[in-house]
């Protein structure tokens, strides 16, 4: 970490000599407009597919706690995909969502829209990418399952005593009990969509592609090429260090904010 | 994260005698387990879920049935094929050293994974049994560092790497767990703190020594975590790019899925052509097959730790 900050300092590439440079680098960033563009793209990922995967998610969940014993069924088929490695969503999103013969273009075929080309036309990669990142929301549900099934039945019972419909037994019961499952995914998946690199890696910088594309250029992406394509560490180091700070201060906020809607019981 | 009640939560300390508990802490009832109401309603839910576990598992069913379809055929969106043509796999055994690199993943995969149960084994049963001064606060730094994102770090890790003239070798890809990790500590802690201290001291008493403790009673009694541990640093391994991708250089040493990714580069659909698609649709069976086999022989030990994350939360 510290070595990190020493080194963001320098103009280091491992091959020659390292000189001090002070806060040239973090100069720079402000003035690469590959820096704002990966920040933009990468905070409209995140933006897009957290909230999108925490509803679906708890849809999920919410179906698996009312069938009773068939849940564990669909549990493991909706864990699966989360078991897929990176690089075969990557590859399959290409394949899913290729333009001319894609099946999901196929689809949409079959109810007569004609689908964009997912995979090239810059307005289109991004949700395309967040829809295959919905595949595996299989991890969430099965968090979500387990807190809801944590939910007393009495609670239940004592809200449509007190003649609360559905939706306010939703807001008023659910959502308490189960709001420190759904903070804790929020975080975990924020941070992680801040991250993404591999499935966007795989399907836009392969050797087909080396120069990638802009609209797919997240901010684990430029980092990398910088300190592993173009060895320059050191102005890396100095990216490594705002995306610490960009994720310290998202997390820092969704804190603040957890502290008026997370319901904690006495003991857990 | 913060322990703290909200001001409108029931206060109760956490020492505080089951007797007093708030009735809301009442053990979750079991009986919800089985659809409570209407079952009409249960009928219509498990329509929908059916529709949506096909939505899943498309997916799936589309890539096996592609890679036995031959070249032309690959995009027909058949889930039969129309000609089978498994002789694909054949291909790809001749296009690329796929065994080599399934049989590296497999090695490093159980490498890390053996390395990270035993140290963060130690390290968990350490700090759950052992009372020393500042105690907590290292814990504190422990969890501390697992919020640290991997991206930030992977710098000045590679430079060690670097350093030991340790790159383009397999080592830093399992070494490194050598050193325990942050989120195994917490979930082997949890369980150790599980065991009555009264075991421990029983032990002591007739001569076993901490090493003995470990490995005669701790080990045995948290073995379902353990395991829980091994899989999932074995799945978190099989499916990493990011550190193949920059510790190994040498084809001979890839991995399944940093081998896929050059596969992809070289059979993929280059500007204008379209590429041999059969080959990488192949390659991709083999590198997601082994994980949905690990998956089912191990899915209860999936299901309680994602479970667990969440718990902690």
């Amino acid at each position: 970490m510290v070595a990190s900050f020493i080194l963001s300092l320098t103009d280091y590439d491992i091959i020659s000599s390292t000189q001090y440079v002070g806060f040239e680098n973090y100069r720079q960033l402000f003035d690469d407009p590959q820096v704002s563009l990966a920040i933009r793209n990468t905070l409209f990922y995140t933006a897009l597919s957290v909230p999108l995967t925490m509803i679906i998610s708890l849809g999920l969940a919410m179906m698996l706690a009312r069938v009773g014993r068939a849940a564990g069924i669909f549990r493991t088929i909706f864990y699966m995909p989360v078991m897929t490695p990176l690089v075969a969503v990557g590859v399959l999103y290409l394949l899913l969502f290729n333009g001319d013969f894609g099946l999901i273009n196929r689809a949409l075929e079959l109810i007569h829209v004609k689908g964009p080309y997912w995979t090239s036309d810059p307005h289109w990669i991004k949700p395309g990418l967040v829809l295959i990142a919905l595949w595996a929301v299989g991890s969430n549900v099965v968090i979500y399952l387990a807190a809801l099934t944590g939910v007393p039945q009495q609670l239940y019972d004592a809200a449509a005593m007190d003649g609360a419909g559905r939706w306010r037994r939703f807001k008023d019961v659910t959502l308490p009990m189960i709001s420190p499952a759904l903070f804790f995914t929020f975080i975990i998946l924020t941070i992680a969509g801040l991250q993404t690199f591999e499935q966007v890696y795989t399907a836009f910088f392969n050797a087909n592609t080396p120069t990638g594309n802009d609209a797919a250029l997240f901010y684990v992406i430029y980092l990398f090429q910088q300190a592993f394509t173009y060895l320059h560490m050191g102005y890396a180091s100095a990216l490594a260090w705002l995306l610490f700070l960009i994720i310290a201060i998202v997390t820092a906020v969704q804190i603040v904010l957890s502290r008026r809607f997370v319901y904690y019981e006495g003991e857990r | 994260m913060t322990q703290a009640a909200t001001p409108a939560g029931p206060a109760a300390p956490a020492a505080a005698p089951p007797a007093v508990a708030p009735p809301g802490a009442v053990p979750p009832a079991r009986a919800r387990w089985l659809p409570a109401g209407n079952p009409l309603k249960a009928a219509f839910f498990l329509t929908l879920l059916v529709g949506l576990s096909v939505l899943f598992l498309y997916p799936f069913i589309w890539t096996v049935s592609a890679s036995l379809k031959p070249r032309e055929d690959v995009f027909d969106n058949r889930l039969i094929p129309a000609t089978w043509h498994p002789s694909n796999y054949v291909d790809v055994w001749h296009a690329a050293p796929v065994a080599r690199w399934f049989v590296n993943s497999m090695y490093i995969g159980f490498l890390a994974s053996f390395t990270v149960t035993i140290s963060s084994g130690l390290v968990a049963f350490a700090f759950a049994y052992f009372r020393f001064p500042l105690r907590n606060f290292l814990f504190g730094c422990v969890l501390a560092t697992m919020m640290l994102p991997g991206a930030v770090t992977m710098i000045p890790v590679y430079l060690i790497w670097n350093h030991l003239h340790l790159v383009n070798t397999q080592y830093p890809l399992w070494m490194g767990n050598l050193f325990a990790s942050p989120f195994y500590v917490f979930l082997l802690r949890q369980f150790f703190l599980g065991i009555p201290r009264e075991l421990f001291e029983a032990a002591r008493m007739d001569g076993d020594n901490y090493w003995t403790m470990f490995w005669r009673i701790a080990a045995p009694l948290a073995k379902p975590a353990l395991i829980v541990t091994f899989v999932f640093e074995f799945v978190a391994s099989w499916r990493d790019l990011l550190k193949p991708l920059i510790y190994l250089r040498d084809d001979q040493l890839y991995t399944i899925p940093r081998g896929l990714f050059v596969l992809l580069g070289q059979y993929g659909p280059s500007a204008g052509g379209e590429g041999d698609w059969q080959i990488i649709i192949a390659a991709t069976v083999v590198a997601t097959l082994p994980m949905i086999v690990i998956f089912f022989l191990g899915q209860r030990y999936f299901v309680e730790g994602i479970a667990a994350q969440g718990r902690k939360g």
